[in-house]
């Protein structure tokens, strides 16, 4: 086949191009030709089909982030905002963290193990970039029902990709989310947070600048996996061909990402790196588009000098292979042996291939013959933006007004059911084939309300990380549900007795090119930024993942939020279980009859109507300043956030977590039921010692946060005086045993003796 | 003078620094190794560390074992250097032969990491002096590879000798043979462990400080020489 050549390219303008097929519309072909004043190439016709995906583009959502997220102030911590691969935040002491949440939904759901493999991959190179050392990582995963056979295809697939990949980084992996809803059936969301922590001075970003400077690609050789991952999966609706896309996703391999991370930190503290980006979706495209247009540089690229895995690749191919585990770097020619060097002592490829130029083109050449010559902003920054129509779905308000079903009464076998649902259940199954504990900083994991790490052992200084999202709530109502989201984070993030500082989304929707769900996420954003405004916590990244629908059927709309929080002293955090008998317990905030969207009308009824829990956060923030308060003062043994399940949920985790039981007295008033099942947010279930406990509730009292006292921790059950009793023994048993029950026993349960529960 | 205990890193060693670590709050010195440095620069005693060295490609342990370390690892193995090998050190240890048997895929065919109750069945290692016989400790497992194999002659011989060191408790976490979680060499300087004790030495970051005592028996021994 003849090399489409720039003046190749000039000589037959009227060449027919492929650029439907590629994913461009008849609009953006014109518009790249206009570009040029030609028609492109075949390879510059790939590489504007790439980055002009929705995925790399953001075209759809692009208006969202400077209307709703423009409008919420940055905050003194924040040092590097939206825009970088990752947002910084200045923590003290000379530190700063980069935290990201990312989604790779579609790989995951056509090969689940590597899809979800690479997407932990992906977010912790996003990390690496920023100059940070990774030290965590989280997950936040939604499936079909549980019981669904292609669950038991995806679901097992995506966690062992998970912790293949996180633990052979050496990554503790300290929470996230299993959420099962038959909206996310063939569609499963694998949302990936990383969070990274560096010295402030050794903070990176990517522009390439310096003429004369060397473009370096390091890591693992160039091959046709992923090619077109992210306009092929990523940018449009799966039909019924998902498993046939296979070959578009990318092959993980951790140990060169492992690797990888230790050269580029050694090369970071040596300064020898003017301006570094990973390679993930559009891969040497994008490292390449972005470095040069970020540094308003020109560069030479020499294609041929590429290590490839395969020798008869294209030009096209190399640009747009998605291969894992590779960095481009710019370093000056001086301090190129240098970075070769550490290259080599890490066993990782380093490749000169291209430098930065005079001008403000990007060329790219093969053996000689020039095929692409691009203005580099035109992909990177410069590619479509669509204000998507909106339109209210017709069916909102009808669901709003569905009525619940009748509430039942409160008994022991309601709430044996309800903390065996899938939703509720113990998540040890998945999370113990994750390493937790690596690293040996990992002070709160699952099942904590947040991970809570140390930073620094001289100083104790740590952060707490929460994800949450429910997309029944988003679903009645987006902008109240998307805030919920963030609520909730916020408030798990403070029980733990972390002031929250900053927060990353993640907004998993449906097609944009259905108004209802542009309307989906226009509500959602608009609630998030102000909710962001009125908690006064700011905004440092994210990603926005559309098209998860198959055919017309969209998933629920989920936007997932992370909170970051910081922890002057990681020895004050307080714990989600109690260990003594005989602590007070009290609920902070007020419980409403607020059972529309909730777990028992799913769990219970297949319901889904009427609204979410009305948001307050002004409660929320006193809730979260209290929370903090009585950490630091030595006043909580125990706290636990109430959400998904409601207080008895909460009652029943904090009792099992030590196997010490709780003893609950209701004074009337409202339904035994409801205040069990309920809800509302802007809550927390907390255990005071005895002799603490006026001076608490004269804490909450200056605060005006409302409280009841519910009883005292203690006995071998959760009983509810005058409802029922629930030994424990009962309740782990329901609560253990349904996931081992769809996906096989846990390891060391079939010998001479029951899993240990001691976590 | 302060014992210095070293610790390997090879490429995808991962609990390197928690190594280090436990060594220091021992109050021993930690001394960094390089995988392909062939010195061990004087050290007292080496760790070998949990991680997936070479990305447990091929085999686990399999490659590690030509690094060119180990080869100096092995000779001075011989007359008495110290050596622990946790969870990769300890699939590290059997393929270099310095310990037998052989470290296989765990039965459930799932990485599992979870707070494990394991029992000390002797205390005559240079690694486990310090605990009681029959002591009860809580630490942290977590490998994909930790099922310990052995023909039914040498299984018989590690018990008849005493070369069992620890042994799991309360459930089997990957169905290795006679709940092995540990043996020792016949001399009693070489121990392989698959829990990690380095991930147990601070109430704040682990089920409690049970695995230090691995460390401190070591630097008593030392120090006591």
């Amino acid at each position: 086949m003849t090399l489409d050549t720039v003046d190749r390219a000039t000589q037959t303008p009227d060449e027919e191009q492929p650029f439907l097929e590629l994913g461009l519309k008849d609009d953006e072909y014109a518009k790249v030709r206009a570009i040029l004043g030609r028609r492109p190439t075949q390879t510059e016709l790939a590489m504007y089909s790439i980055m002009w995906s929705e995925h790399c583009s953001y075209k759809s959502s692009k208006v969202y982030f400077s209307r709703e997220f423009g409008r919420i102030p940055k905050g003194d911590s924040m040092l590097v905002g939206m825009g970088e691969n990752a947002g910084v935040v200045g923590v003290g002491e000379g530190l700063a963290v980069t935290f990201k949440v990312e989604s790779h939904n579609h790989p995951s759901y056509v090969e689940p193990y590597q899809g979800a493999a690479t997407g932990i991959g992906g977010i912790v190179r996003d990390i690496l970039t920023m100059g940070a050392r990774p030290i965590l990582v989280m997950d936040p995963l939604r499936f079909g029902d549980a019981d669904h056979p292609d669950t038991k295809r995806v679901l097992p697939g995506i966690v062992a990709g998970i912790g293949g990949y996180g633990n052979c980084l050496g990554l503790p992996n300290i929470g996230g989310e299993v959420v099962f809803d038959p909206s996310y059936q063939g569609n499963p969301l694998v949302n990936a947070l990383c969070l990274g922590v560096m010295p402030v001075d050794r903070i990176q970003l990517s522009a390439a600048r310096g003429v004369g400077n060397i473009v370096v690609l390091l890591g693992a050789k160039t091959g046709r996996d992923g090619i077109g991952g992210v306009s092929v999966l990523a940018s449009a609706t799966f039909d019924d061909d998902g498993p046939a896309r296979r070959p578009s996703v990318q092959v993980g391999d951790p140990f060169m990402e492992k690797l990888l991370i230790e050269a580029c930190l050694e090369m970071y503290d040596a300064e020898l790196v003017q301006g570094i980006q990973d390679l993930g979706g559009a891969g040497l495209t994008c490292a390449l588009t972005e470095t040069s247009a970020a540094g308003k540089s020109g560069m030479h690229a020499y294609l041929e000098r590429v290590p490839l895995r395969e020798a008869s690749m294209e030009p096209h191919e190399i640009l747009a292979s998605e291969s894992q585990e590779r960095m481009l770097a710019i370093v000056t020619p001086d301090d190129l042996p240098s970075v070769l060097a550490i290259a080599e002592k890490w066993g990782v490829l380093g490749t000169a291939i291209g430098e930065v130029t005079d001008g403000d083109r990007l060329i790219v050449t093969w053996h000689d013959e020039v095929v692409v010559d691009v203005p580099p902003g035109s992909l990177a920054d410069d590619g479509p933006i669509y204000e998507r129509p909106t339109a209210r779905p017709a069916d909102q308000d009808a669901l709003a007004a569905t009525p619940l079903p009748d509430y039942p009464t409160a008994t022991k076998e309601l709430l044996l059911r309800m903390v065996a649902s899938p939703n509720l259940c113990s998540r040890r199954w998945v999370v113990e084939q994750y390493d937790r504990v690596v690293m040996g900083d990992t002070v709160l994991a699952w099942p904590e309300d947040a991970g809570v790490v140390r930073l620094s052992e001289e100083t104790n200084l740590g952060i707490a990380l929460a994800t949450d999202g429910n997309g029944r709530y988003t679903r009645l109502d987006p902008y109240a549900g998307a805030q919920l989201a963030l609520a909730e984070a916020y408030r798990n993030v403070a029980t733990t007795g972390a002031v929250p500082i900053a927060i990353t989304d993640c907004l998993n929707f449906g097609s944009p090119e259905d108004p209802g769900v542009m309307w989906q996420f226009a509500e959602a954003t608009r609630g998030l930024a102000d909710a962001c405004i009125e908690l006064g916590i700011p905004v440092t990244g994210g990603n926005v993942s559309f098209y998860n629908q198959t055919g017309t059927t969209a998933i629920n709309p989920t936007p997932v939020v992370g909170v970051l929080g910081l922890l002057d002293d990681v020895t004050r955090r307080t714990p989600m279980g109690w260990r003594e008998e005989g602590l007070t317990l009290l609920v902070l905030g007020e419980t409403f009859d607020e059972l529309g969207g909730s777990e028992w009308a799913w769990a219970e009824h297949r319901h889904l109507g009427g609204r979410p829990p009305a948001v307050d956060l002004a409660r929320e923030k006193v809730l979260g300043e209290v929370l903090v308060t009585g950490s630091r003062d030595g006043l909580l043994a125990a706290a636990h956030d109430l959400s998904d399940g409601g207080l008895a949920q909460a009652l029943v985790e904090s009792s099992l977590r030590h196997g010490v039981g709780a003893q609950v007295e209701f004074d009337g008033g409202i339904d035994a039921f409801v205040q069990l099942f309920s809800e509302s947010a802007g809550r927390c279930l907390v255990a005071v010692p005895a002799a603490y406990e006026l001076a608490f509730t004269q804490l909450c009292g200056a605060r005006g946060l409302p409280w009841t006292r519910l009883g005292l921790t203690g006995g071998d059950s959760v009983d509810i005086d005058g409802v029922f009793t629930a030994p424990l023994a009962e309740l782990r048993a329901a609560y253990e045993g349904t996931l081992p029950a769809l996906f096989g026993p846990l390891a060391g349960a079939t010998r001479d003796a029951p899993a240990a529960p001691a976590l | 003078m302060t014992p210095r205990i070293g610790v390997v890193t090879f490429p995808g060693s991962l609990d390197d620094r928690d190594a280090q670590r436990a060594v220091r709050l021992a109050g021993a010195e930690p001394v960094a190794l390089w995988h392909g440095d062939a010195s061990l620069h004087g050290v007292d005693a080496v760790v070998l560390p949990g991680g997936f060295s070479y990305g447990d490609y091929l085999r686990c342990g399999a490659i590690a074992r030509f690094a060119a370390v180990m080869g100096t690892i092995v000779e001075q193995a011989a007359n008495g250097l110290p050596v622990l090998g946790i969870c990769n050190g300890f699939q590290v240890l059997c393929e270099s032969h310095l310990l037998p048997g052989a470290l296989t895929r765990n039965q459930h065919l799932h990485f599992i990491n979870r707070d494990q109750r394991l029992r000390i069945e002797s205390t005559s290692t240079v690694w486990t002096s310090e605990y009681a016989e029959g002591q009860d400790i809580v630490v942290p497992v977590k490998n994909g590879e930790g099922c310990y194999v052995a023909d039914e002659k040498t299984l018989d011989e590690l018990e008849a000798s005493g070369r069992v060191v620890a042994r799991y408790v309360g459930g089997n976490p990957n169905g290795s043979s006679r709940d092995i979680a540990g043996i020792a060499n016949a001399a009693g300087n070489v121990v392989g462990l698959m829990p990690h004790p380095e991930h147990a030495i601070e109430d704040l970051t682990g089920p409690g400080t049970d695995g230090l005592t691995f460390f401190t028996s070591v630097l008593k021994r030392l120090v006591d020489a």
